[in-house]
C-alpha cells in the first residue's frame, strides 16, 4: 500500500501476559505499536468464560474497564453479555455503555443468537448505536458448542431487527459458508479475525459482500496481529478497499456512539 | 525485511478444494520476489492426493527449472505406504537432484509409528536428502467432507529422531491448534529437528519459540501460496527481531540445512 493506512482492530482480549487488567492492555498495545495499530475493541475479561453467570460479567466487565483506564485514546471497550442471563446483561449495559465509557457489545458462546430470547439485548444495544458483535462458526467438524451461534443464526437474529447492523464474528470460520450465509442481509458485516490466514478469504468477501461490509479485526492475543493483518495486506483488492476493511469501515460503523459520547478520532 | 529470504515451505500446483489466489506458479515466484524471497522450498499439492508419485515429482522438477526463474527447489513426495516407494526416493535424490522430501502422514493414512517411517527416514538420511513432515495444513474445524484429515500425532517421533543418525528433519504446520511447549522442546532436543512459522500464532508468537527451541531451530516458512506470503513476513516484525536473530530466522538457518 502507498501509504500508511488507519488501522483500527475490531477484535483484541486481554488475555495477554501481565497479573493486571492493566499490565495485560500494555502487553497488548506493546505489539498493537509495533504492527502500528492505531486504536483496538477489546471485550470479554479472563480467563475467558463460556457460560458466564451474572456475576462473571460483571467481573470480566470490570476488568475491561480496568484496561481502558491508561488508554481512552487508544482503545475502545465492548461490553460482554450473554443470553443466558438478559435482565443481568441489560443491566450491564446500562452501566458500561449507557453510564460508561463502552461503544459496543459483545456475544460469545452461551446461547446460540437465533434465540428470540435475546432480544431486548439487541433491542437495548441498538437503542444505543452500540457496535453488536456475535461471535459465530460453522465447525465442519460437529464440534460446536451447544449455544456456539453460526451465521445461519446471525441471519435469523438480523430478520427479526431490521435495519440494525451486526457483525458476523470470524466470517462464521469455515469463511466459505459464512460469507454465503450472510450475503442475502445487508445489515451485517463480517469480521476477517481468529481463523487462519487462509487466502482468499478477503478477496471472496469484497467480491460477494463489498468491501463496505467487511471488516479487519485480529483475535489477538490469542492470534498474532500479522497473521490477521496478512488478510488484508496480502489480498489481491485496491488500496481503497484495503483502507476501508483496515479501519474506514468501523470508523463509520462507531461514528453515531463515538459522536454521542463526545470520542473524537 | 532487510534480509534475502529462505521459504522453506511453498507449494505448487493446485488445492483441490478452491483455487487460491496466485496458485499459478509464475504468480507465485512474483509474490514470492516481492517479498524478498530468495530461494523456496517447494513441494506439490499433487503430492498430497496422487498415487503416481513419480509423475508428480517430474512436474514438480519441471516447474520449478521451467517456471521458478532460479528461486524454486524441488522437494518430492515419497510415501511409504506405496509399492516400491523406495524408488521414489532414489529419483528424488539420483534423478532429480532434489535438496529433500516432503512427507505428509496424515493425507497417506499412515503413523509415524508405521515401521516404513522409520526405514524411509533412515534412507534419506543415508542420501543426505533433508525431510520435511507436514503436521497440519488446514484447520480441522474447516476441512471439506471429502479433505477431513487428522493432524498428526507426533509423539512417537523423538524417538525416531534419536534412532536416525544423520536425520535433517524439518516439520512443517507443526502449531496448529496450540502445540505444547514440553512437546516441541523434546522434539527439538531429539536431533536436528526445525520448525516453520506458517501456523505460529499467539502475539509475538517467534519471540515465544525462540525460548523454546532457540533461534537456531526456527525457519521462514509461509504455506504460500495455501495461506498469504504476508502472514510469515509481519511475524518477523511483531517479534521484535533485528540484526543476527532476523538473519537465522530469515535465511542463514535454512542456508546451512541445506549446505551441510
Amino acid at each position: 500500500m502507498a501509504a500508511q493506512p488507519r488501522i483500527w482492530d475490531l477484535h483484541c482480549h486481554i488475555s495477554a501476559a501481565g497479573r493486571t487488567p492493566t499490565e495485560r492492555m500494555a502487553e497488548l498495545m506493546r505489539y498493537a505499536d509495533r504492527m502500528r495499530i492505531e486504536r483496538v475493541c477489546i471485550y470479554m475479561g479472563y480467563p475467558h468464560s463460556t457460560n458466564p453467570s451474572p456475576e462473571r460479567l460483571r467481573e470480566e466487565n470490570d476488568q475491561v474497564l480496568e484496561a481502558l483506564e491508561h488508554w481512552h485514546d487508544r482503545a475502545f471497550g465492548f461490553c460482554y453479555v450473554s443470553g443466558e442471563h438478559v435482565d443481568a446483561s441489560l443491566r450491564e449495559i446500562d452501566r458500561c455503555v449507557r453510564d460508561g465509557p463502552m461503544v459496543g457489545i459483545k456475544l460469545w458462546v452461551a446461547r446460540r443468537c437465533n434465540d428470540p430470547a435475546l432480544d431486548p439485548i439487541i433491542r437495548r444495544a441498538a437503542e444505543l448505536k452500540a457496535v453488536i458483535f456475535q461471535h459465530t462458526w460453522f465447525k465442519t467438524d460437529g464440534k460446536n458448542f451447544s449455544g456456539e451461534s453460526t451465521p445461519d443464526d446471525l441471519v435469523a437474529l438480523a430478520k427479526r431487527h431490521p435495519g440494525v447492523p451486526l457483525i458476523c464474528g470470524h466470517t462464521g470460520g469455515t469463511w466459505e459458508l459464512g460469507i454465503r450465509a450472510v450475503r442475502a442481509t445487508p445489515q451485517i458485516y463480517v469480521d476477517l479475525a481468529g481463523s487462519d490466514p487462509t487466502a482468499g478469504i478477503t478477496e471472496m468477501a469484497v467480491r460477494e459482500l463489498g468491501a463496505e461490509r467487511v471488516i479487519y479485526g485480529s483475535d489477538a492475543p490469542g492470534r498474532s496481529f500479522a497473521s490477521q493483518l496478512a488478510k488484508v495486506v496480502g489480498a489481491s483488492i485496491d488500496d481503497a478497499d484495503k483502507e476501508r476493511i483496515l479501519g474506514g469501515n468501523l470508523r463509520r460503523l462507531m461514528k453515531e456512539i463515538l459522536a454521542k459520547k463526545g470520542v473524537r478520532t | 525485511m532487510n534480509t534475502d529470504v529462505v521459504d522453506v515451505y511453498v507449494w505448487l500446483s493446485r488445492w483441490p478444494f478452491r483455487r487460491l489466489p496466485a496458485d499459478d506458479t509464475r504468480q507465485l515466484v512474483a509474490k514470492l520476489k516481492a517479498g524478498g524471497v530468495k530461494t523456496a522450498w517447494a513441494g506439490s499439492f499433487d503430492g498430497l492426493f496422487h498415487r503416481d508419485l513419480a509423475t508428480v515429482n517430474e512436474r514438480l522438477t519441471a516447474d520449478c527449472r521451467e517456471l521458478g526463474d532460479g528461486l524454486l527447489r524441488p522437494f518430492g513426495s515419497v510415501n511409504p505406504k506405496l509399492p516400491e516407494w523406495e524408488d521414489d526416493l532414489r529419483r528424488c535424490h539420483e534423478v532429480h537432484a532434489m535438496p529433500g522430501v516432503r512427507l505428509a502422514p496424515a493425507y497417506h493414512g499412515y503413523s509415524l509409528e508405521d515401521p516404513a517411517v522409520a526405514r524411509l527416514l533412515a534412507g534419506a538420511a543415508e542420501r543426505r536428502l533433508l525431510v520435511e513432515i507436514l503436521v497440519s495444513l488446514e484447520d480441522q474445524r474447516t476441512q471439506t467432507t471429502l479433505g477431513r484429515v487428522p493432524q498428526l500425532e507426533l509423539a512417537p517421533l523423538a524417538d525416531l529422531v534419536k534412532q536416525t543418525p544423520g536425520l535433517r528433519l524439518v516439520l512443517l504446520g507443526a502449531f496448529h491448534g496450540g502445540a505444547k511447549r514440553d512437546a516441541i522442546e523434546r522434539l527439538a532436543a531429539s536431533g536436528e529437528v526445525y520448525f516453520e512459522i506458517a501456523t505460529l500464532e499467539g502475539m509475538g508468537g517467534i519471540s515465544r519459540l525462540i525460548e523454546w527451541v532457540t533461534v537456531e531451530r526456527i525457519l521462514f516458512g509461509s504455506s504460500s501460496p495455501f495461506f498469504y506470503f504476508d502472514s510469515a513476513r509481519l511475524k518477523l516484525q511483531e517479534s521484535e527481531l533485528a540484526g543476527r536473530p532476523l538473519e537465522q530466522i530469515g535465511s542463514l538457518n535454512a542456508n546451512r540445512l541445506l549446505e551441510s
